[in-house]
């Protein structure tokens, strides 16, 4: 609660300056792959290789969330052997990739972006359409 | 920044901090109206039931008919028939019936009641962003072209990726927008009356489990149910048979119509699940060799094996509307319009067609409100980003861009639209154009209509100061963020007319 207060200050001085969206990459059809290309708005904020790092990590988190394996083909022969109830106690191993997603993407906000003025949207929350950037107006913060 | 300071320290004092994981930092006694789920603004024809935890398309009768023709029919069966065979034959018999007739209840209403991969609508940022995109890449002549296709190469084989003017986003590939449901489904197979629901990515599996159970159930019953008839025409002549058993000729009826569609549709998905192919693929041709020598369905895995497990068995993706969530408390809710109804701010899925007119008026004063204030002001809702940086992150952008439009919000931002589009304005997008202008003719729903193309010209897309290549998220965006301070108490009216008229200034003089 401390950590977020100082946060909110830090933040209370900030407007949001812009916002930077990258789409989805279908170029290996349907799995859900993000555009790594990095983004002009960004070359002030952040440099290229930390950022494209985060994107690389993203879509190799997503990948494996997608994954056609063994994992994916027990888990799903046993859900349909017990009529998909045996979710109501377990979690999907979707639904655990994607957990592992938001808890990454914090951490990469909390280190790395929210010191810089910016802020990576959970994909999620926008439909796993795009991965929404948001640029602070950099005023009180120190760089 | 005296004023925007206050505005904060009132925001920390009444708004609840929203966040999904982590409490909110709030005061408790300030209560607001009580939280809705996402699912009660879903901007798609669908149903809800269980609060949220079901959901169904908006015609279900066809869908009650299919369960009736299944219940009835299997209750005749277990009651006459199985009897007799039981005794006669073996007792497995009523048995695997039970069992058949589990399952197929148990994927029908699976299939009926789950999200087929709905694909949120496009919040108003984003959308602005891709109009921005469009019309770089057209000249932004201020003629929009009707159709937008993106092209993409997968796996060699060029698709075409369409814009869906409803929910404002281009289509990932396979996805197609559902009319009847006025939603885009992901890997969009077709909508099924029979189930009451469309049949997509997210439980397309149910359906064929329920279709290919369904033609197992069909035949058992049909064919335990001549055995039946047959044994006991033996024992009393075929007459007396049917008349002893007339239920059983009910069911031979029901069965004997049902089986050639059912088994036919299972033959059809059989093939369909092989060859990794969508029925809206199929029907169109759009992987068929008829169209060309070097036409091939990019999205199939090579041998049939392959394509089966990954249909049926492979990773089942979460929905991607979240229908239970609850509307950010923490984003600017509307002073309660007069029916009540609380708003909600940043998902896309509070997009809603339904306009109230006192809706917009509320919204549109809050855009007056927030164009008042200066451009660049210390946002205090601010706080709602950092306290779970992904959680409130994603919400607070898209928030405010949507209050600045309440419910009728469904077009971009900090881009006028260009003229030609203002005819065909509904009040979503004249409450869209308000930001941009800031002119007070918000009390006026009516009017707003006229005035938006009038001031087009006033601020084009190139007179607006903004950094080239980027979202001009300054302005509206930054009177968004102040919108959502807790300014919905009726007394602050004049206040904000005053700020709406300074904003007017403003606003001219940029």
């Amino acid at each position: 609660m401390v950590e977020t207060h100082s946060l909110q200050d830090m933040r209370q001085q900030a407007a949001v300056a812009a916002k930077v969206f990258l789409q989805r990459d279908y170029s290996n059809g349907t799995v859900c792959q993000f555009q790594s290309k990095f983004p002009s708005e960004l070359e002030t904020r952040i440099d290229k290789q930390q950022f494209e790092e985060t994107m690389q990590t993203l879509n190799n988190l997503y990948a494996e969330a997608e994954k056609l394996g063994s994992q994916s083909y027990i888990e799903g022969c046993l859900a349909c052997l017990t009529a998909y109830t045996v979710f109501l106690c377990m979690e999907t191993h979707y639904e655990k990739v994607l957990k592992k997603i938001a808890k990454y993407i914090q951490e990469q906000n909390d280190k790395i972006y929210a010191p810089r003025g910016l802020l990576l949207t959970d994909p999620i929350e926008r439909g796993l359409r795009v991965i929404e950037v948001t640029i602070f107006e950099d005023r009180s913060l120190t760089r | 920044m005296h004023l925007g300071v206050s505005e904060s320290m009132r925001e920390c004092e009444y708004s609840q901090i929203s966040t999904r994981n982590s409490t909110p930092m709030e005061t408790p006694y300030k209560k607001r109206t009580p939280k809705r789920r996402k699912w009660e603004s879903f901007p798609g024809r669908n149903k809800f039931y269980c609060n949220g935890r079901l959901m169904m398309a908006k015609q279900t009768g066809v869908f009650y008919l299919t369960l009736v023709l299944i219940l009835v029919t299997c209750g005749l069966f277990f009651t006459f028939d199985c009897p007799f065979l039981a005794l006669e034959l073996t007792p497995v018999i009523p048995v695997i019936g039970g069992v058949l007739f589990m399952f197929v209840l148990g994927t029908l209403l699976r299939t009926s009641f789950s999200d087929p991969g709905v694909l949120p609508r496009a919040t108003p940022d984003e959308a602005a962003d891709l109009e921005r995109q469009i019309d770089v890449a057209n000249g932004s002549t201020g003629y929009r072209p009707p159709p937008r296709t993106k092209e993409v190469v997968i796996n060699g084989q060029t698709v075409k990726l369409k814009y869906c003017f409803t929910c404002k986003i281009f289509r990932p590939p396979r996805a197609s927008h559902c009319s009847l449901c006025d939603n885009c489904v992901e890997r969009f197979d077709h909508h099924c009356p029979w189930v009451g629901n469309c049949v997509g990515r997210r439980n397309y599996r149910f359906f064929y489990m329920f279709i290919l159970s369904l033609s197992f159930l069909t035949i058992f019953i049909f064919s335990f149910v001549i055995t039946h008839i047959i044994l006991r025409s033996h024992r009393s002549g075929f007459l007396k048979a049917l008349k002893d058993s007339p239920a059983s000729v009910l069911e031979v009826v029901v069965c004997f119509f049902s089986v050639w569609s059912i088994v036919g549709l299972s033959g059809f998905h059989t093939y369909l699940i092989s060859s990794n192919q969508t029925t809206n693929e199929d029907i169109k041709g759009s992987w068929s060799s008829k169209r060309g020598k070097d036409n091939y369905n990019p999205y199939s895995h090579g041998n049939i094996f392959t394509n089966c497990c990954a249909a049926l068995c492979g990773p089942l993706p979460p929905s991607l509307i979240d229908r239970r969530g609850f509307i950010q408390s923490g984003k600017p809710q509307l002073a309660p319009p007069p029916n009540g109804i609380p708003m909600y701010g940043a998902t896309q899925s509070q997009q809603s067609h339904m306009c109230d007119q006192d809706q917009c008026i509320q919204s549109t004063k809050f855009v007056l409100q927030a164009a008042a204030t200066p451009l660049l002001q210390p946002q205090s809702s601010d706080p709602v980003i950092l306290t779970a940086s992904t959680e409130n992150g994603g919400p607070l952008p898209g928030r405010t861009s949507l209050n600045l439009g309440g419910p009728c919000t469904s077009l971009p931002l900090g881009q006028p639209t260009p003229p030609t589009s203002t005819p065909s304005l509904s009040c979503h997008e004249a409450s869209d154009m308000l930001p941009i202008h800031g002119h007070s003719h918000a009390h006026n729903h009516g009017h707003t209509l006229q005035e938006p193309m009038a001031h087009h010209h006033f601020l084009t897309p190139e007179e607006v100061p903004s950094p080239p290549g980027m979202l001009p998220c300054g302005s509206p965006m930054g009177h968004s963020h102040t919108m959502q301070a807790g300014f919905y108490n009726p007394a602050s009216q004049d206040s904000l007319h005053e700020d709406s008229v300074r904003g007017l200034v403003k606003l001219s003089s940029v």
